[in-house]
């Protein structure tokens, strides 16, 4: 039987950054209203709203998405990360250690998406050539520092993972 | 913001039928959504409620029906990317899909809803329409299968009824022995030029076949079945030798629209430049060669 009621909310459970939610949302919400205003991280940031500038990527079972234009009703039951889930407590993540090092963030807006979508690809891709960085990093966009730094700073981090015990 | 809206998640092709019947005009067929939510957050749409297809089973499939490789509506540009599938049948449709918009679209967006958006800065529609490209329609009534010529009308438009649902597109693989380019050119997220083209060379070495499309520059993509007339033939020296000749004839005849990528002067006098780089970027690689080609906001696919 095709359900005949107007599901115009719904319950959703999901992971964010390691912890368990469970929230009622509505069907139009979007991924990243929940975030920012419904469970406080406000890392993933709105700026153009139209899925090509990245400042608001998080990810969805791992994979990159411009939550500004992305369901919340979408992540029921998956892996949310935001970039306040890399490192813990007072520890940064490596990726992070590597921006700060190579100096790849100026005015910040646009950092907490470039790192949860390097996250991704160092996820995918333990040591990427610039190149790989540079496809991958191509729809986060900076207004200030430029790019080169930003590359060289996950470039950095994944030679350094071999490294790492 | 988005405006307030009822989300249908049927599960079978048959619930989506009703649903349409039941809200007609008042719905939207939701797939990944990186296009349709845009136009709700924009008022440009209204709909009462969203009818999600993803879970409607087998539609999201890629397949291999004999020679013809069909994309099911529901896979996403990534899953394409990444299919060892389609990277056998038809490389330059894998590695398209891997410079769709960007890495969170792709992630997200589907295939069906790049074509049946209409979207006149498509990637997707250029290219397959060198492969033949062939929609399936399924409405309650039956199946029919519509050439993507027919299909995309103009900018936003397709011959789609509203009680109809776009299940997949079937592009045909190009023959051995063909060489293939995509040339994206443009400064902003979606591409201000497509040119796709495609050449078989036959075994004395003369173009047994071209496939020549332009995209983005117009109301939509379309063929040059004059242009790929004249090459066929030639040697591919003489392809190389006469690209200027035959991208003026592609320039003469495309037509093109003024919008914020550019005027439509513009747009003739780029798709001359750009489907002359392509015969000689073609005309190189079926001979062995891959060219040292880079230009300025360009990819080359």
């Amino acid at each position: 039987m095709p359900d005949t009621r107007t599901p115009s909310s719904f319950s959703i459970t999901l992971s964010v950054n390691g912890r368990a939610v469970a929230l009622d949302v509505p069907a139009h919400a979007l991924l990243l209203d929940v975030l920012r205003d419904r469970l406080g991280l406000k890392g993933a940031k709105r700026s153009c709203d139209v899925q090509v500038c990245g400042a608001c990527t998080v990810l969805v079972a791992g994979a990159p998405v411009s939550a500004c234009t992305y369901l919340a009703v979408e992540a029921d039951g998956l892996d949310v990360l935001t970039v306040e889930g890399l490192g813990s407590g007072e520890r940064l993540d490596p990726l992070q250690e590597a921006f700060i090092e190579h100096g790849a963030v100026q005015c910040g807006f646009c950092t907490s998406g470039m790192l949860v979508a390097a996250k991704a690809l160092l996820a995918e891709e333990p040591a990427p050539a610039p190149e790989r960085v540079v496809h991958h990093l191509r729809g986060n966009l900076c207004r200030c520092t430029g790019y080169r730094k930003v590359v060289e700073a996950v470039v950095a981090c994944g030679r350094a993972s071999g490294e790492r015990p | 913001m988005l405006p307030p809206f009822a989300l249908y998640r049927p599960s079978s092709l048959a619930e989506v039928a009703d649903l349409l019947a039941a809200h007609r005009r008042d719905a939207a067929l939701y797939a990944g959504g990186t296009e349709l939510l845009l136009l709700l957050k924009e008022g440009l749409l209204r709909v009462q409620c969203l009818v999600d297809v993803k879970r409607v089973p087998g539609l999201a499939e890629i397949a291999a029906e004999g020679e013809v490789l069909r994309i099911g509506a529901t896979a996403r540009h990534r899953t394409v990317e990444r299919s060892a599938l389609v990277r056998a049948r038809c490389p330059l449709v894998a590695d398209v899909a891997r410079h769709v918009a960007n890495v969170r679209v792709r992630n997200v967006g589907t295939v069906g809803g790049n074509l049946a958006f209409a979207d006149p800065h498509s990637d997707l529609a250029t290219l397959y329409l060198t492969l033949d490209g062939m929609v399936r329609l399924w409405s309650r009534a039956g199946e029919r299968d519509v050439a993507l010529e027919e299909f995309l009308r103009g900018p936003y438009e397709t011959a789609r009824e509203e009680d109809e649902v776009l299940t997949a597109v079937r592009v045909r693989p190009w023959p051995a022995g063909t060489a293939g380019v995509y040339l994206k050119f443009g400064l902003y997220e979606r591409p201000t030029l497509g040119v796709a083209l495609a050449v078989s060379v036959d075994a004395r070495g003369r173009v047994a076949a071209a496939r020549l499309a332009v995209g983005c520059v117009g109301p939509r993509p379309r063929r040059f079945p004059a242009v790929e007339a004249e090459a066929r033939g030639q040697t591919l020296g003489e392809l190389a030798a006469d690209a200027e000749r035959l991208a003026r004839a592609a320039a003469e005849g495309v037509d093109t629209t003024s919008d914020t990528h550019g005027s439509a002067d513009y747009k003739r006098d780029m798709t001359r430049v750009f489907v002359r780089r392509a015969l000689r970027i073609v005309a190189a690689r079926a001979g062995g060669q891959e060219p040292h080609a880079r230009y300025p906001h360009t990819i080359v696919v």
